[in-house]
């Protein structure tokens, strides 16, 4: 059996072939001491700048549809940038944005698209400081590509990484997971179903700096986009050297969602969420947390959702809503409807 | 989500599975689950551990995915790398590996291939792109073939030249018979795919009692539908009288869907089927029947009729996917099984389906204790 | 093969049903099953509906269920009442 020696689908969906291609090719080639931490952002020492940490981040939008329920291309551009940062404990400060252009795009949705992204760097306050436009032929993009990068500053004394969980903490989430990347699916040509549901789109660096105030000594955020909550659990345990046990009856998942999943057969542990984090804090201030997060409009239906033990290090454990257990695995190929 | 969460039921489950546990025997119980989507729900609900050891569960060969010809993937392979051709088909086919590469794999270099949900879809298809030529993909048993022939029937109806079906339809009973005859496993129950019992009813299964003399229970795929039919096959041991138990009264009936099986019989011919992993099993398989074959891919695109032995080309990497849907050997017996052979990396299709016996082992199975 | 789900009717033209699953809607072929009714409830498998639930026998079932898991609750609090009691 052949291996493929071709880009896949499957390299952009955030499994198992993701990390591989990041592994075999673009660590293997530009690897440092930063870029190997494989975080959400980078961790800066600037020379001369006293205070907290300056985290820097890149992210890339290629969604097709370019506007759906909850949001389009641009908000998801900006919010994906300023979460990334976020999950270092950073607030956002400086976005650049570059866009690639299919010519034969319309300019009143191009139009749409930048308000979107002015309407989102706005909340996040973020400023877009610098871009870059090109082309390309009509054919050789889907309307629109989006790349923006951004910088962003940590309060002093704030270390979150994904490798800072220790056995003993609580896993907490903040809030349904597989309504955006399910609000796509279904949308998706030849897929014909008609939902009420919305993509989760949001900037959480304001949720961010709610929980670091009432909890500083918070380890590690992630927010779990392509790949699903499964796929973010298994990096964090990989990352951090530990075993997450978490409870499927503690998972909140809203109803479309879990009837969208059925339907075609995709599990929303698997699907992209892009307005939710999960947060891995010492027991201590679980409960301090949780009532802040909760009182954050992107947290209302936040919750403890596990724990972090020694056990084995990389695995994610799953207790079934019967009570059962079974490993919660990464992702490994695209989430595609099935029949079977 | 009525008629769904309500079968998910905790406390009915730990009952259940109490039960099952209290009626066991010194010796496990072998029941096989034919059909691969119970072998999903059972490892994602972590029932295999919890049933074990009074019952030991041995998956079949009711994946279709699993059991496709390797030979028939390369063809689809082929086709969707011609020139005006696009292949429709279900998400589950598009990793799974022919000879040499996937459909996911041609699509890499070019082919054009599409997702659909529903064989409908790619009518839609056809009408939106009259210039083309649309192959749906036909896999599936008994439950998915009466839909195909449904999409035949209207293609017909509406005299849509530029579509057309390839089948890889299988039936059930057939490759059911094939495994216990060959003798490899020993049976003590069989857990009966409900939704082909939906289309076929449940009678159809009674051969396995009357000349196999292995109880057979009929079962949804909901936790506790597949909990009530493993626990009445346990019942059933022990009172010695083998026979068919439908434990999934909601959604089957003693003789079936009569309007399915019309569909099929006029629009698909019984035929001989090489069944990857078993080998050719005759009159397991279904073609376009004559008045059909019009709309009949291997005719239109005058494609070879495929007919392999049981070696595969995996085989000789040492995949032993054949004998895992045989119901012989366990997953993790597999020596390529975690190690060269992994869902992201599969060698064999029952690691690239969700519902292949390998991939459910990897993905729910290694131990969670 | 196996993905068959039960979604309600909510609407039949011609052949063709909207059926409806936690809000998500669809629109699907009764071809299968051209006895279905508005209110019924069907399996759906690949836009299609193959089988028509029978609810009388999904009701027994569900009920058998509640009384069990009604069981179970009474057994727990017997046994949290002795160990209060015990203490």
């Amino acid at each position: 059996m052949t291996r493929d020696v071709h880009v896949l689908m499957a390299h952009g969906s955030g499994g198992v072939l993701s990390h591989e291609l990041i592994r075999d090719v673009f660590v293997r080639q530009l690897g440092n001491q930063t870029l190997d931490g494989l975080e959400d952002a980078a961790l800066l020492a600037l020379d001369g700048s006293a205070g907290g940490n300056w985290a820097m981040t890149t992210d890339s939008f290629v969604v097709k549809p370019l506007f759906f329920p909850g949001g389009d291309i641009g908000k998801l551009a900006v919010c994906g940038t300023v979460n990334d940062l976020a999950m270092r404990g950073a607030q956002p400060r400086y976005l650049t944005v570059g866009f690639i252009l299919e010519e034969g795009l319309a300019l009143a949705e191009l139009e749409r698209i930048v308000a979107s992204m002015a309407a989102a760097a706005c909340e996040a306050g973020a400023q877009i400081v610098a871009g870059d436009t090109k082309v390309v032929e009509r054919g050789s993009g889907d309307g629109v590509f989006i790349n923006t990068a951004g910088l962003g500053r940590a309060p002093e004394g704030v270390d979150v990484s994904a490798a800072n969980a220790r056995p003993g903490d609580l896993v907490l989430l903040s809030g349904a997971v597989g309504d955006h990347g399910l609000a796509i699916m279904t949308r998706r040509e030849g897929l014909r179903f008609d939902t009420p549901l919305e993509s989760d789109c949001a900037p959480l660096n304001g949720l961010v700096a709610e929980m670091l105030a009432v909890c500083p000594e918070l380890h590690v955020l992630r927010d779990p986009t392509r790949g699903g909550l499964a796929t973010a659990l298994n990096e964090l345990a990989e990352a951090s050297r530990v075993e997450i046990m978490v409870r499927e009856a503690d998972i909140p998942v809203h109803p479309a969602v879990a009837a969208a999943g059925e339907l075609l057969g995709l599990d929303p542990l698997y699907v992209a969420n892009e307005g939710k984090l999960i947060a891995i804090a010492p027991a201590s201030c679980a409960e301090a947390l949780l009532a802040a997060m909760r009182a954050h409009p992107y947290g209302r239906e936040a919750a403890i959702i596990g724990r972090v033990i020694a056990g084995h290090p990389g695995r994610v454990v799953l207790e079934t809503e019967l009570g059962t257990r079974r490993l919660l695995d990464m992702l490994s190929g695209e989430q595609l409807p099935r029949i079977c | 989500m009525t008629y769904i969460q309500g079968f998910r039921n905790p406390a009915a489950a730990r009952h259940l599975i109490e039960r099952i546990h209290a009626l066991g025997d010194a010796a496990p119980m072998r029941v096989m689950e034919f059909c691969g989507g119970h072998t999903h729900a059972i490892m994602r609900y972590g029932l295999r551990e919890a049933l074990a050891p009074a019952v030991e569960l041995l998956s079949g060969p009711g994946c279709p995915v699993c059991v496709s010809a390797s030979a028939d993937i390369d063809q689809a392979i082929g086709l969707s790398l011609r020139p005006g051709v696009t292949v429709a088909t279900f998400g589950d086919m598009i990793r799974v590996p022919g000879s040499d590469t996937s459909l996911q794999g041609a699509r890499a270099q070019g082919g054009d291939v599409r997702v659909v949900y529903s064989a409908l879809d790619s009518l839609e298809l056809a009408r939106k792109l009259p210039q083309r030529q649309i192959v749906m993909l036909g896999i599936g048993f008994e439950t998915t073939a009466p839909t195909i022939a449904a999409t035949v029937a209207q293609a017909r109806a509406e005299g849509l030249g530029n579509w057309s079906v390839y089948s890889m339809h299988k039936l059930t009973d057939p490759a059911m018979r094939a495994i216990l005859d060959a003798g490899e496993v020993r049976l003590d129950g069989v857990l009966g795919p409900g939704h082909v019992a939906a289309i076929t009813g449940w009678q159809a299964w009674e051969f396995l009692p009357r000349e196999y003399g292995v109880p057979c229970a009929v079962s949804g795929f909901e936790p506790t539908d597949i909990l009530q039919a493993i626990l009445a096959l346990v019942e059933s041991r022990r009172e010695g009288a083998p026979r068919v138990i439908n434990a999934y009264g909601r959604g089957v009936t003693p003789g079936g869907n009569a309007v399915a099986q019309g569909l099929m019989a006029q629009v698909f011919r019984v035929a001989p089927a090489a069944w990857r992993g078993i080998g050719l099993i005759p009159a397991s398989g279904l073609d376009l029947a004559e008045s059909y074959a019009e709309w009949d891919a291997r005719r239109r695109f005058d494609l070879p009729d495929v007919a392999e032995g049981p070696l595969d080309a995996e085989a000789a990497l040492g995949c032993r996917c054949g004998e895992v849907l045989r119901g012989v050997t366990l997953p993790p017996e597999c020596p390529l099984f975690g190690g060269a052979c992994t869902p992201a990396h599969p060698v064999g299709p029952c690691m690239v389906s969700a519902e292949g016996a390998c991939a459910a082992h990897h993905r729910y199975g290694r131990s969670a204790a | 093969m196996c993905l068959a789900v039960p979604v309600r009717v909510v609407e039949i033209e011609g052949q063709v049903a909207r059926v409806e699953l936690g809000g998500v809607l669809r629109e699907i072929s009764l071809v299968l099953t051209p006895d279905a009714q508005v209110g019924d409830y069907v399996l759906i498998h690949t836009g299609f509906a193959i089988s028509v639930l029978d609810e009388e026998e999904a009701q027994e079932t569900l009920r058998l269920f509640a009384e069990l898991e009604a069981a179970e609750a009474l057994l727990d609090k017997e046994a949290s009442d002795t160990e209060t009691a015990d203490a």
